[in-house]
């Protein structure tokens, strides 16, 4: 049993990054997520040496992330949506130059400067790509703050294996709830192995390494992206993570990731109570998606509904994965209004009545 | 009187070569225009690395402009930056890795517009990473448009009728005005069009590299450079042109040098 | 007559004819060719054996092709000063008797 902590989901985030032997984070302010920066400034160094930087704006640290990482370095950055689409030209050159490293979103409500309440507004912006070019980030959506912890060192461990960016998304109101965590030990740092691809000095015994994402030749483009797309569909076959609760004789499913998957359950426990035969499935890979899971359950089920913190993202999915063999809805609030579980019973009862 | 190729094969065969080519040295033609100023640069930046002996120990950074592919030529491990962002990529491997000696090559656009942000804050935090800034009044790669250190009345192909001051502002002296950063150690403006320039302009990317194990804050080594392709110009008339026009704006000379102190105290 | 002498040699295929060194020359003892490398270009030759083996005309070659070669005083023998190549690769730099070269 590891160590047992009440925290807020943004320092149990920092927190997990220092146990998990972080070589390096850089950062700029900005609400809901400033207290990873707060929390790494102050313990961080001490503890373990490790780099901690405030940068000029977010371009700057996410170029710092791609230098640290083109380097070798265990290295991540946080922020929250204005921050992270500055951020997304320097993620297409991460991705594109296949640099293993950890980017946190705490989602909060737009579109422009928008609202610092959470939202989970910035789905499209993760999954489909928000910079430029063919690429993708490998997105983890945690729901506890416990998960908050542990998708830092798994997805640092996910980034190293495919040599591909992990996001963490979650939203405002994770990062800030505080709950009790179980901390996993310190990994001493340095005990990671150095790429061999990274740029550490050309010794004599090896060709120089050149981290890049320039490849001029169409031909040659052409082939990175294909090995890129072989990439891809390699995680898509293996790190696929999803929960289903209550699935198997379900009538009714909704889908929901991260802090709409809590609100999910309760309206499935009053549903249940009601007679009502209601599943939830919770995406916790948002890239790659769990199509296979929503498509199993579009099998029996008479309807899905997808529920959001946003305007109707993940629902396209949903729709993608049950491919018209019933009713698709989408339910979501904005602003950072959280939906109340009597309110999601009402809209899946309607629903409901129409469908049958 | 002019010798015929065979004559000059002829020729080599009677040479005492002492020292010969390696065999491991790639036979990569520089992409650069005929008498282009980055050639020059990369030698002598490359030439001060293996002077120093330090090849095993640095890290470049490219950058977005015609010096791309730098790290197609020279032979240390190295990073191709976004455009604007190499010295955030060099904070970021630096920070990482204080030992390494670490340097970003970066054209005007690069450093001086679009990575003006990133590159005034690197010098503000005294990173001690050397920056290679050619400055060569244009934006090379991209066909020739306005650089901010572009001239007055300098014909571009996005000032048809040369750049107004009231309409473009004024050419931007980036180098004097990061001198003014305490973070500032070495700060030098150099150029490569003679041989006594190219001496001296390699002498300060010595220095440069050097002095980051001093660790008392960032070396800028402009270099004023040519663009005889988007100029306009052979590469003889574009040397000329830049002795007549940019250094008269752009004087040579050290803006900021290191103490005996700040030396000796190291 | 210079004092000391010199050669160089140019590799003649990988030179833009740009005609850098052909100014730097001290000695005017170098030109363009009338025939073009393989890559299409008037490549530089050394026209007069005036060489001193300054190494000007290699210091501000941009593409890095001349070897500069001076003559051992004591024995008599040439041997480089500046060889400057193509930075790609393991480069090889040997640079003597800088006093002497500058122009
Ligand atoms: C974000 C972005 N904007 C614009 C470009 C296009 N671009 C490539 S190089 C360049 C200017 C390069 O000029 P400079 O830095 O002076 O280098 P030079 O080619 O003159 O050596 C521009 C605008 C780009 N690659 N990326
Ligand atoms: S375009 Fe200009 S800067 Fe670029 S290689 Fe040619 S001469 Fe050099
Ligand atoms: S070494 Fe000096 S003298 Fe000899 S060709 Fe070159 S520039 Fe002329
Ligand atoms: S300077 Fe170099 S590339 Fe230019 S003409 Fe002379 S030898 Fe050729
Ligand atoms: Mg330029």
């Amino acid at each position: 049993m590891g160590e047992l902590r009440l925290m807020k989901g943004n320092e149990a985030m920092a927190e997990a990054a220092i146990r998990a032997g972080m070589d390096a984070y850089f950062g700029y302010p900005i609400t809901p997520q400033s207290e990873v920066l707060e929390y790494l400034t102050r313990e961080a160094y001490n503890r373990t040496q490790c780099t901690v930087l405030q940068a000029e704006s977010e371009i700057a640290s996410i170029n710092m992330v791609y230098g640290a990482a083109g380097a070798g370095a265990r290295v991540w950055t946080s922020s929250s949506s204005p921050g992270i689409s500055l951020m997304q030209e320097g993620l297409s050159y991460i991705a594109g130059a296949e640099l293993p490293c950890l980017i946190a979103n705490i989602n909060r409500g737009g579109p422009g400067l928008g609202t610092i309440q959470p939202s989970q507004g910035d789905y499209f912006q993760s999954v489909k790509g928000g910079g430029h070019g063919d690429y993708r980030l490998i997105v983890l959506a945690p729901a506890t703050v416990q998960e908050m912890a542990d998708f830092v060192q798994d997805g640092w461990d996910l980034a190293d294996k495919y040599r591909n960016p992990v996001l963490i998304l979650a939203d405002g109101a994770l990062g800030q709830m505080m709950e009790k965590v179980e901390l996993r030990d310190q990994i001493e740092r340095g005990t990671r192995a150095t790429p061999s691809w990274a740029t550490t000095g050309k010794t004599a015994d090896r060709d120089r390494n050149f981290v890049t994402s320039l490849f001029i030749k169409p031909e040659e483009m052409e082939q990175v992206n294909l090995r890129l797309q072989e990439k891809y569909k390699l995680i898509e076959a293996n790190e696929i993570r999803v929960q289903e609760m209550e699935t198997e004789d379900a009538d009714f499913v909704i889908v929901a990731y991260g802090l709409s998957a809590r609100i999910g359950h309760k309206v499935m426990e009053i549903m249940r109570a009601e007679g009502i035969k209601v599943g939830l499935i919770r995406p916790i890979t948002l890239w790659p998606y769990p199509y296979a899971t929503v498509a199993k359950a579009a099998d029996h089920v008479k309807g899905f509904l997808s529920l959001e913190l946003n305007a109707g993202q993940m629902v396209e999915d949903v729709r993608l994965a049950v491919n018209g063999r019933c009713p698709v809805g989408h339910y979501g609030r904005m602003g950072g209004i959280i939906p109340s579980p009597e309110e999601v019973v009402e809209v899946i009862k309607d629903m409901y009545s129409k469908i049958q | 009187m002019e010798k015929s190729m065979q004559e000059i094969e002829h020729h080599h065969d009677e040479m005492n070569i002492v020292c010969e080519r390696p065999s491991t040295l790639l036979d990569a033609r520089m992409h650069y225009c005929p008498g282009c100023g980055h050639g020059v640069a990369h030698r002598i930046l490359m030439e001060a690395v293996e002077e120093l002996g330090i090849q095993e120990q640095t890290i470049g950074v490219a950058p977005v402009g015609c010096s791309v592919f730098a790290y197609l030529y020279m032979n240390v491990d190295m990073q191709e930056a976004a455009h604007g962002r190499a010295t955030a990529v060099a904070t970021g491997i630096k920070r990482c890795f204080p030992d390494k000696y670490v340097y970003t090559y970066q054209g005007d656009g690069d450093l001086a517009a679009i990575g003006t942000g990133e590159t005034v804050h690197t010098v503000n935090r005294g990173e001690n990473i050397l920056i290679v800034f050619i400055n060569n009044a244009i934006y090379g790669m991209t066909g020739g448009q306005m650089a901010p250190t572009t001239l007055i009345h300098q014909k571009t192909s996005t000032t048809p009728y040369g750049r107004e001051a009231s309409f473009m502002g004024n050419p931007l002296k980036i180098t004097e005005l990061l001198a003014q950063l305490p973070g500032a150690f070495y700060v030098t403006r150099q150029a490569v069009n003679t041989p006594v320039n190219v001496r001296r302009a390699k002498k300060a990317l010595l220095n440069g590299l050097k002095y980051q194990k001093l660790n008392k804050g960032t070396c800028l080594v402009e270099i004023v450079s040519n663009c005889p392709t988007n100029w306009g110009m052979k590469p003889v008339q574009a040397n000329e042109w830049l002795v007549e026009n940019m250094l008269p704006y752009y004087p040579l000379g050290d803006m900021k040098v290191p103490s005996k102190e700040d030396i000796e105290n190291a | 007559m210079a004092k000391v002498r010199g050669d160089i040699s140019i590799d003649i295929e990988n030179c833009k004819g740009c005609e850098l060194c052909v100014v730097a020359c001290p000695q005017n003892a170098m030109a363009l060719a009338k025939d073009i490398n393989k890559q299409g270009y008037h490549y530089a030759v050394l026209v007069e054996d005036v060489c001193t083996g300054c190494t000007n005309c290699s210091l501000v070659c941009p593409d890095a092709v001349i070897t500069v070669y001076r003559e051992d005083k004591k024995t008599g023998e040439k041997v480089p000063v500046a060889e400057v190549r193509n930075v790609t690769g393991d480069i090889r730099i040997t640079v003597g008797a800088e006093e002497e070269a500058e122009g």
